[in-house]
């Protein structure tokens, strides 16, 4: 039941991106085409799933037995920094074709903020490994989620006319408040797992 | 001098990080759900600016081209964690109230774009100014957009009463609000710039 609500809590009342307002710029940056969200969202979801059992790992093998939590940010950011220039070498050895698809998108991931974001929350929610593991999950999935939706809107807005000051990031944002506020309704369903 | 000045006003208004750029936009839309929460987190992102662009333009003959991002980043880091170990020494309710995206100035756009494209290049002196300047222009745009959504939101500004708070809307103060405010005010700016070019 708690995980359960985990999931629904990561995906709706708390959706990364329109509520906790992780991963903004590659969200307005790469939801023109719904092509690239889907890709961008697949390599979001791989590399934060991994990163999070890592920093996990990191945290409460090293930094917590040695009461180095201060150099925590530091490390997460080089462990991220070094594990997305390694998967991007793995994924070209053994899967090519996953490889072309994620390919641009990788390096990006970097400078994402939902990868750190997550990777620091759960340790300040005090969660177990399967339980980060599973917040990390959902949480991709809604950031992929809201990445789809959004882009699938913006290709319509992109047909229709509007005043020239208004045009590109200002609509955009307008259309992401909106939705923010659709998202809003889900508010209050995991009192129900609770 | 001049150079200098000329360095800190584009930083303000011609290269505006979020108006102009669009760089930083997760804690610009997080922390600015009052006037005072958005004004310390850009205060908090100027020091970071600052101290990093000093050291890197220092230390940008020392560090080989191979390896500048990372070691780029483990300068930057260094400043968010004093930043942060200050913010929760001395002022434990804000740093609250920002909570994790003090840690996560560490991958705003802004601080690593200037260190690659400004203070890599450029002398200690003037990259100390891009630093206040950049900072600066954040600085404005945070505490504008908290101010305005602090008092659409709850008839305040800074705490200051405007106009009883059961007029104001409640939304503006929540996460749709951020968008929408933010939205308005780039299209603003599209605008008054078109304007100027045109002059």
């Amino acid at each position: 039941m708690e995980i359960i609500g985990i999931i629904i809590v990561a995906i709706f009342v708390n959706n990364v991106v329109l509520a906790q307002f992780l991963g903004i710029c590659p969200f307005l940056g790469v939801s023109k085409k719904v092509d690239t969200a889907i890709g961008m969202g697949l390599a979001v979801t791989f590399v934060l799933t991994i990163a999070t059992i890592v920093t996990f790992l990191l945290q409460k093998g090293i930094l917590e037995p040695f009461g180095l939590g201060y150099l925590q940010t530091i490390s997460f950011i080089l462990v991220i920094a070094a594990l997305v220039q390694m998967v991007e070498i793995v994924l070209k050895k053994i899967s090519p074709s996953l490889y072309q698809a994620l390919g641009v998108f990788l390096p990006l991931i970097t400078t994402n903020c939902v990868i750190l974001g997550v990777a620091i929350l759960v340790i300040q929610k005090e969660y177990n490994l399967m339980e980060s593991v599973i917040y990390a999950v959902a949480t991709a999935i809604g950031y992929a989620m809201a990445l789809i939706i959004f882009s699938s809107i913006r290709e319509q807005l992109a047909l229709t006319r509007v005043p020239k000051a208004m045009k590109g990031i200002p609509l955009a944002l307008i259309t992401a408040g909106i939705m923010a506020m659709a998202f809003m309704g889900f508010s209050g369903i995991d009192q129900v797992f609770k | 001098m001049n150079n200098n000045l000329k360095v800190l006003v584009n930083g303000i208004i011609k290269e505006n990080p979020i108006f102009v750029l669009l760089l930083g936009m997760c804690p610009t839309l997080a922390t600015t759900s009052s006037a005072i929460n958005g004004m310390s987190m850009g205060l908090a992102t100027m020091f970071v600016l600052i101290c990093s662009n000093a050291v890197i333009s220092m230390l940008k003959n020392v560090i080989p081209d191979m390896v500048r991002i990372p070691a780029f980043i483990v300068v930057i880091a260094t400043f968010v964690t004093i930043i942060e170990m200050l913010m929760n020494a001395y002022v434990p309710a804000l740093a609250d109230s920002l909570g994790i995206f003090i840690p996560l100035i560490v991958v705003n756009c802004i601080v690593l774009g200037r260190a690659e494209s400004f203070a890599s290049k450029n002398s200690v002196v003037s990259s100390i100014f891009d630093g206040i300047g950049i900072g600066l222009g954040f600085t404005f745009a945070l505490s504008l957009l908290g101010a305005i959504r602090e008092l659409l939101g709850t008839g305040k500004i800074f705490s200051l009463n405007i106009y009883p708070e059961q007029f104001g809307s409640l939304i503006f103060v929540l996460a749709p609000g951020a968008f929408i405010v933010l939205g308005f005010l780039i299209a603003i700016f599209n605008k008054l710039q078109k304007k100027e070019a045109n002059n």
